[in-house]
């Protein structure tokens, strides 16, 4: 069984649509990176996913429909929104306990020693703390779930690069164990690269790339080219080129790795440079990269 | 077969559903109830904090306590009784009112304060449904500050009687003729009647006021009110009519003509400081219409609401 499955999802606000006909297939175990724009309709896709917003089309997630089964499904997916959903009101202590009593898998001593690694202190208010702080509160009730997808919507936002590192590290290296999923939106995609299984390009509601990381890193290359080559390079038809310090940047997709090597430097190149490859090459989406 | 030490998660997974299914239920309620109380401490301090004020008041006229009762030796029975429960009723009226306003501020918020702050979205992921959470913050005007009222007055009262009693007793007038005049068994009785017959006619106010709150996106207090002056307003000078206004009024103070008979058998009125045991009518009000139909229209306004946090996302 996938662990997500939807089949032309759409959704429509007024008049804008939000999601186009999204087809998706998440299996078990993977960490899926959803990248797009602002306004892409990335926070649709988890909300429909989540049983926020009502949708049309077929979507299962962990075999439920999430619209009508939100608070069963919720026993075993997580949700990181961004950092200012923890209400402003609770003590950290308040927060322990009411996760504690309304969460069936919530192991409150593995919270407890999350926490412990941290400078939050049990009777501080979460107005009270920084924004990286909470978010290392939120982390640590949600890795203290025993779930089987955490979904994490632009969860390091607003945080320094020394919290978003930590983030991350501390998600791979104490919650994820290859049967748990997780799927995640963010701007910073450089920092995720190395996490990711794989990767989803999405703009204006639709799919435009979905591919693994492996697929990722054998079809796409990157060739910084010898300026005396720059003719031969371009007879081969990159599906990008940019200027970078007056030398030229040229993007591949299924080129012949020998061949390239022959004219430059070849490289796997990052997911945002691909992003902006990808996202420029369609016509009439010149809203820009939001990576 | 051993299931305990079978480590399949699935069949873990089967033996909790059975078992704690009811467990299951009340859980995510009673922790959505304890929740609506760390966020909303006005809700046991409002009433307390009056409680604590209105005993200062009564200990300063504890001052004039003998000279009163001088006073009150020439006075005929019916009004010794109705000036020796006074106090005791105004304490109670005052901490009533205090959980009203409470009760009612409370409803406009319920379920807007969630959307405002954008914690819906911490509430909804975890697997509490719609419904416990509608109905725990529905429980906070209909169960939790009827209950607080109640035990808050009755403690008070009882506090006063035994402060009245002490200075009575060392000023040297002794409070035996105090204990069997004051009739306080029965004046509490009629209060808690009095507590439970408002709440209960009052529960489709405060089921429209938490839907309101679910609804608007501001001034929820203006958009609870101001549409049923509009359609009162608008019947009064269409049709010089005012049913509708009647009908708000009715469910404002309607309880009291049906829980209590404000006369006499002997056609004499009553005092509304002491209403003896005679003259509460529950089987009147238990028996009249607008108590059901009430009760209806509020279960009708709370689903509308559980419906509505459905659709519900950040403001």
């Amino acid at each position: 069984m996938a662990c997500i499955e939807a089949r032309g999802l759409r959704k429509a606000f007024g008049t804008t649509i939000a999601l186009d006909g999204i087809d998706l297939r998440v299996e078990e175990g993977r960490i899926l990176g959803l990248i797009g724009p602002n306004g892409a309709g990335k926070t649709t896709v988890f909300n429909s996913i989540l049983g926020l917003t009502a949708y049309q089309g077929e979507l299962k997630v962990l075999g439920r429909d999430p619209w009508t089964d939100r608070d069963l499904l919720m026993r075993d997916v997580c949700f990181i929104a961004d950092v200012a959903v923890l209400p402003r009101w609770m003590r950290v202590s308040q927060a322990l306990d009411y996760v504690a009593g309304v969460h069936p898998r919530f192991d409150r001593a593995k919270a407890e020693g999350f926490l412990a690694r941290t400078n939050i202190k049990r009777t501080s208010k979460v107005r009270e703390l920084s924004k990286g702080m909470i978010a290392q509160l939120h982390l640590a009730l949600v890795m203290a779930i025993d779930a089987k997808l955490l979904i994490l919507d632009e969860p390091t936002l607003g945080l320094d690069i020394l919290y978003r590192k930590q983030f991350y590290d501390s998600l791979l290296n104490d919650y994820y164990d290859r049967t748990r999923t997780i799927v995640v939106t963010t701007h910073q995609v450089e920092e995720i690269q190395n996490v990711l299984t794989d990767v989803m390009f999405i703009n204006a509601g639709r799919i435009v790339l979905s591919c693994s990381m492996e697929e990722f890193e054998s079809r796409y290359l990157e060739l910084m080219v010898h300026s005396e080559l720059l003719a031969a390079a371009r007879a081969l038809k990159p599906i990008h080129e940019r200027q970078v310090l007056g030398r030229s940047i040229m993007l591949f997709d299924r080129a012949d790795r020998q061949q390239l090597a022959a004219l430059g430097d070849v490289r796997t190149p990052s997911i945002a440079d691909l992003f902006v490859a990808v996202l420029g090459n369609q016509s009439g989406t010149s809203q820009g990269a939001g990576v | 077969m051993n299931t305990q030490s079978n480590a399949v998660p699935e069949s873990h997974f089967d033996s909790q559903v059975s078992a704690p299914a009811v467990l299951s239920a009340t859980r995510p309620m009673y922790w959505s109830v304890r929740r609506e109380l760390w966020e909303n401490r006005s809700i046991y301090i409002a009433p307390l904090a009056v409680a604590a004020v209105a005993m200062v008041g009564f200990l300063v006229s504890l001052i004039h306590l003998s000279r009163n009762m001088r006073i009150l030796a020439t006075l005929d029975e019916a009004h010794q009784l109705v000036m020796l429960a006074m106090p005791y009723s105004h304490v109670a009226w005052m901490i009533m009112l205090t959980a009203l306003l409470v009760g009612i501020f409370y409803s406009l918020d319920a379920l807007h304060s969630e959307r405002r702050d954008r914690s819906i979205l911490f509430w909804k992921s975890l697997p509490v449904s719609d419904l416990t959470t509608v109905l725990s913050k529905a429980s906070i005007p209909l169960v939790i500050l009827p209950l607080l009222v109640s035990v808050t007055f009755l403690a008070v009262q009882w506090i006063m009687l035994l402060l009245t009693s002490a200075v009575l007793i060392s000023s040297g007038v002794g409070a035996a003729t105090f204990w069997s005049q004051l009739p306080l068994f029965q004046m509490q009785l009629g209060m808690l009647y009095g507590v439970a017959v408002l709440t209960l006619w009052w529960a489709p106010i405060y089921a429209w006021l938490m839907l309101v709150s679910g609804w608007v996106r501001r001034a929820a207090f203006l958009w609870a009110v101001l549409p049923l002056l509009a359609i009162s307003a608008v019947e009064k000078i269409a049709f010089h009519t005012s049913f509708f206004g009647s009908l708000l009024l009715s469910r404002l103070i309607g309880f009291a003509p049906n829980a209590f008979a404000f006369k006499m058998p002997d056609g004499a009125p009553i005092d509304p400081h002491f209403i003896p045991l005679s003259q509460l009518t529950p089987g009147r009000f238990l028996s009249s219409p607008g108590l059901w139909v009430g009760l209806l229209v509020a279960a009708a306004f709370l689903a509308a609401a559980v419906r509505l946090r459905h659709y519900r996302e950040p403001l």
